[in-house]
């Protein structure tokens, strides 16, 4: 096995892969805060008084959340076809992920005790205040952990984007693969820095997770 | 401690000209607080079944009465954290529970006319429900602040005074957790009257506490009672409390007032039967 393992060609794929993978980071980074902040507003959209606002809002997450992924990009990317590859990529990966992210936020505003919403009602406390000061600091606190999780797991889907041409690091993989032919090296080396990049992640949402008491 | 003048009434006034622009009728021609056949339901369950009673304004008025009764229901409906399933609540002339329209006839009230209405009541719960994310003095000043528009730095001023008052200056900084239910409790009393209420609620607030915390919490209210002219309504188990703080009580059967009187009346000869039993497993 030693003997067919191309050890120049990954030297030699190397830089185009770390280069794929700042494209990988920066999708993950930005569909994460998308992921994220897209999460929270469904979350409390999903509390409003008026079904107005929540059906809508439910009937939405489920077509996301019963469509593949890929489906969703390559739709996106055809149908928006003069916006970058990747940005449509951020986002597409930010709202499938939203759907997911919003169900850990409620979980999260579900677990604030109901003494807490009767406290702000007795001191008159503004709707927005009450979210603002009391129920989302608290319900943040419990999401945290989980959206890490989410993130790691973004991150590994990254690979997707290739379908929609964007130049992360397992299409550089492939590229580099299909001119060399040398797959399993290429390959070989983006799994390694995958899980070089994800690893310590992992250990360090779990620090995290420790550090809020979970 | 308890013969010392409370800051608070004598910052009453002037923060209430600075701070509410709304002024506060005195209307005495009104009881403060008037239930007109308010009932309330869950469902096919009739808790409150056309309830009347009145409060007058500077009362302490004490409810008691069995488990389920009702009290805690009375209490959050003034809170405004249940609505009236019939009946109206009106405070100091002025219908809580409902708007008056045009043609003078009342109409359930918008959650907006609800927030402004229930400025004037305070409410100290059982749990104390202390916002856990802010430190003592911003629980306190967080709704000054942010509901009446008072100056941060007037608001702490005020907060560490009424932090002293409840026998906590040194906890300005401390968070709920590090506090005993005895410190949580007083933060909580100070919180609520630091929005300076007409009213204010007590629903079982020395439930909780360990039975040494429950004395000082006690003495801190009859304090309050003695000291300032917030009227106080106080679902207590606490009979003692109640001959000592309220000029009333008021014994509750089935979402019904079976009798009223003062405690001695009330404790030593009451008139109905059912409070004669209730007293008895009480007591
Ligand atoms: N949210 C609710 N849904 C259904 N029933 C309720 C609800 N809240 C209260 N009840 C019922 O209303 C009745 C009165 O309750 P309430 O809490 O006012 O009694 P209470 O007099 O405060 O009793 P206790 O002394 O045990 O605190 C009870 O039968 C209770 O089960
Ligand atoms: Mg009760």
């Amino acid at each position: 096995m030693t003997k067919d393992f191309d050890w120049g060609a990954v030297g030699d794929a190397f830089p185009l892969l770390l280069d794929g993978f700042w494209t990988t980071l920066l999708a993950t980074v930005f569909g994460t805060l998308v992921a994220a902040v897209l999460g929270l507003a469904i979350a409390v959209a999903g509390r409003a008084p008026s079904r107005l606002v929540t059906v809508p809002v439910k009937a939405v997450m489920e077509f996301i959340r019963s469509t593949p992924l890929i489906v969703q990009l390559v739709g996106a990317a055809a149908l928006f076809t003069s916006v970058e590859p990747l940005t449509v990529g951020i986002v597409v990966l930010g709202v499938h992920y939203a759907t997911y992210t919003s169900e850990v936020y409620r979980a999260g505003i579900d677990a604030v005790p109901k003494g807490q919403w009767e406290a702000c009602r007795a001191l008159s406390l503004t709707p927005r205040r009450t979210w603002q000061a009391v129920i989302l600091p608290q319900a943040v606190r419990n999401v945290v952990p989980a959206l890490g999780n989410y993130a790691i797991s973004m991150f590994k889907e990254t690979p997707f984007l290739a379908v929609i041409t964007v130049h992360e690091m397992v299409f550089q993989a492939r590229d580099y693969g299909t001119k060399h032919f040398v797959y399993t090296e290429v390959f070989t080396l983006a799994g390694l820095i995958f899980l070089v990049a994800s690893y310590p992640t992992s250990l360090l949402m779990r620090k995290l997770e420790k550090r809020l008491g979970h | 401690m308890a013969t010392e003048p409370l800051p608070l009434q004598k910052n009453a006034a002037t923060a209430a000209e600075d701070v509410v622009p709304v002024a506060v009728s005195k209307d005495e021609g009104h009881p403060l607080v008037r239930f007109d056949k308010v009932v309330k339901r869950y469902g096919d369950h009739t808790v409150l079944d056309e309830l009347d009673f009145t409060v007058e304004r500077g009362e302490h008025v004490t409810l008691i009465g069995p488990s389920g009764s009702g009290k805690t229901t009375i209490l959050r409906l003034l809170m405004t954290l249940e609505r009236v399933s019939d009946g109206v609540i009106w405070i100091n002339g002025e219908p809580l529970t409902h708007i008056r329209g045009q043609d003078g006839s009342l109409k359930p009230a918008s959650e907006k006319h609800l927030r402004a209405a229930r400025r004037k009541i305070g409410m100290v719960f059982q749990q104390f429900n202390l916002f856990p994310n802010m430190k003592v003095l911003q629980n306190i000043t967080e709704a000054p602040v942010n509901v009446l528009g008072m100056d941060r730095d007037k608001a702490e001023a005020r907060a560490r005074e009424l932090l002293e008052l409840v026998g906590l200056s040194g906890k300005v900084d401390a968070h709920p957790s590090q506090l005993s239910g005895g410190q949580q409790q007083r933060v909580a009393i100070a919180r609520a009257l630091a929005m300076e209420p007409e009213i204010l609620l007590l629903d079982e607030v020395t439930s909780a506490l360990d039975p040494e915390l429950v004395a000082g919490v006690l003495e801190l209210l009859s304090d309050i009672a003695r000291n300032t002219d917030i009227t106080m309504l106080c679902v207590t188990h606490e009979m003692n409390f109640a001959r000592d703080v309220s000029e009333k009580v008021l014994m509750f059967d089935a979402g019904r007032v079976v009798e009223s009187g003062s405690p001695e009346k009330i404790f030593t000869d009451p008139s109905h039967e059912r409070t004669r039993e209730f007293l008895n497993a009480v007591l």
